[in-house]
């Protein structure tokens, strides 16, 4: 799935120069790349499509070909300060296992998410069909997707799972929404802590 | 884009040293030769020059064709040449022949000077660490301070990784293919199987049948059909061989009824025909004793400290005698010392043997890789 551009301006704010850095689902490298162009960190990759293994080795971008439903053994316990999700949770079956991985390996955990509660995705169910759109770029029978999720969903998973929630934003085009993320955000992205 | 080529016509070259070389065993070996190729050109800065390290049964001859020999390619012929994944346009790209082996280089079936007859039995157990200083001083002599890029598979993926430990500082990037940190005690069980066919056949006249004009064939048949196994995957057996009767029917007899016996036996008999015994028996016995964290207490992680070079891991889903669970034992203990390092664990059918094969992944992450370099 695309990263977006702006997301990666977000969460590159919230690295200081120099850390430890996880992309869980990293695609094609590309927000490595920025981080490591903009906040000289020590990168790392998680990917398992082998287009963008081979991708993310023509960014310059370490990469390591693993399938994140096997969790991240071998990954020692707080090795990286942030361990970033960008749009992938919800193509995780194991959701609760991988966040908790992800705060393991990680002093905090970032993770952004299409926002299934949007409002223009009602409209669509109202209407009687699945959502499709900038966030949700697929149709219901060949989307990668396998968890439906609203940023409220998000929320009340992370209390019942005492994950700390630093900081939630809401996104709508680019845009970041100031009020009622779960009805006028398409994305939602967190900060997570333990 | 240039549709890939041969680096065509190849001569191998000989070099002497005299300096005596310290082995790990505690041997020496007072001079030798080794016999190397190579292909491209090295710029003026020596920059770009590529060693690739061979497995078990490989030479110095990875690329191209020698002028008498039009059929015998290289053994990395389908990685190596211009517009290839190692492209010999960029890089000058370095084969050499391991000391102890029977390609050349100086080895068991070489005259020992001290003796005047062939070494046998005599000559001295050779090691990963000790291929790894002869190839520096081949580097030496070669005018090449520092590698752009040492690369292996299997056995010479642990030359790779242990050239970035011996020699931290002349290694830009070591690409570790097929590769464990050490040999799994299965390993080692099969290497002896292989060991005790060659050490128990009559014709080896403990190690000195050079002398007796023999070679110990059957043991070394043996050896090879014991290998070979390890080296292919069930299912890649399967798809090849199944249980194809060669008489389409049981004759109840040990001559050669099912396909793959067929095909065991002609490739034990075609390696018993040029590969030497001691050169076997030797360098399994190099596998076996190759592991960098055994004076670090069996911690990799230490072990691995010293390495500076960027690193590229590969593995294959279906290897068995490397399965991708050992590189990662590499790739953990490159991230636990902060090394840049991707790695990539092809989905290929055909076992440990997918590193000499050319599958689109697997040669598009080195293609990738060596366009960083």
């Amino acid at each position: 799935m695309k990263s977006l551009r702006y997301d990666h301006e977000v969460i590159a704010a919230w690295i200081e120069p120099g850390e430890r850095v996880l992309d869980l689902g990293c695609g094609d490298g590309q927000l490595l790349r920025y981080l490591e162009d903009s906040r000289q960190v020590l990168a790392y990759g998680v990917e398992k499509d082998p287009d963008n293994v081979r991708a993310c080795v023509a960014n310059g971008v370490n990469v390591l070909q693993i399938d994140l439903e096997k969790g991240l053994a071998g990954f020692e316990d707080g090795y990286f300060d942030h361990v970033i999700m960008s749009l992938s949770l919800q193509a995780v079956h194991n959701t609760v296992g991988i966040l908790e991985e992800m705060l393991r390996v990680g002093r905090e955990a970032v993770v952004s998410f299409p926002n299934f509660a949007y409002w223009k995705h009602r409209e669509s169910i109202l209407q009687g069909h699945m959502p499709v759109g900038e966030d949700l770029p697929y149709q219901w029978y060949n989307t990668p997707n396998v968890r439906f999720f609203t940023i409220a969903d998000f929320e009340a998973l992370c209390a019942m799972h005492g994950i700390k929630i630093h900081e939630g934003l809401g996104f709508d085009r680019g845009e970041l929404v100031k009020e009622d993320h779960n009805f006028l955000a398409s994305v939602g992205l967190f900060r997570l802590g333990h | 884009m240039t549709q890939p080529q041969s680096v065509g016509v190849v001569e191998p070259q000989r070099m002497r040293f005299e300096a005596p070389l310290a082995l790990k065993s505690g041997g020496q070996l007072d001079e030798y030769e080794l016999v190397f190729e190579t292909y491209g050109e090295l710029n003026a800065e020596r920059s770009n020059a590529v060693l690739v390290c061979h497995a078990l049964s490989g030479s110095h001859h990875l690329a191209g064709h020698y002028a008498d020999a039009p059929e015998n390619k290289g053994w990395w012929d389908n990685l190596i040449g211009p517009g290839k994944p190692l492209d010999t346009r960029k890089f000058f790209v370095i084969g050499v022949n391991n000391l102890g082996g029977c390609y050349g280089s100086t080895g068991p079936a070489s005259i020992n000077p001290a003796t005047g007859v062939a070494y046998g039995a005599d000559f001295p157990f050779v090691t990963v660490e000790d291929w790894v200083d002869s190839q520096a001083r081949l580097a030496d002599r070669l005018g090449i301070k520092r590698f752009a890029a040492i690369v292996g598979g299997s056995l010479g993926g642990m030359q790779a990784l242990s050239w970035t430990l011996r020699y931290p500082d002349r290694v830009g990037s070591a690409a570790v293919i097929a590769a464990a940190p050490k040999l799994s005690t299965e390993n080692i069980a099969f290497n002896e199987v292989a060991r005790q066919a060659i050490l128990t056949d009559p014709e080896f006249h403990g190690g000195n049948f050079y002398a007796h004009g023999v070679v110990p064939e059957r043991g070394l048949k043996l050896a090879r059909m014991i290998g070979h196994i390890t080296y292919l995957s069930d299912d890649a057996m399967a798809t090849k061989f199944g249980r194809n009767l060669r008489h389409g029917k049981q004759v109840y007899s040990f001559d050669v009824e099912f396909e793959i016996e067929s095909y065991l036996r002609y490739q034990g008999t075609k390696f018993a025909g040029y590969f030497d015994a001691n050169t076997y028996l030797l360098t399994t016995k190099a596998l076996d004793y190759f592991d960098p964290a055994f004076e670090y207490g069996g911690n990799l992680n230490t072990a691995l400290a010293n390495a500076q070079a960027d690193f590229l891991v590969v593995s294959f889903s279906t290897d068995w005698r490397f399965p991708p669970e050992r590189s990662r034992e590499i790739v953990n203990a490159l991230l636990h010392n902060r090394r840049n390092v991707s790695y990539a664990e092809v989905e290929c059918a055909a076992g440990h043997d997918s590193f000499l094969l050319d599958d689109p992944q697997y040669h598009g992450v080195l293609s990738a890789w060596f366009d960083r370099i």
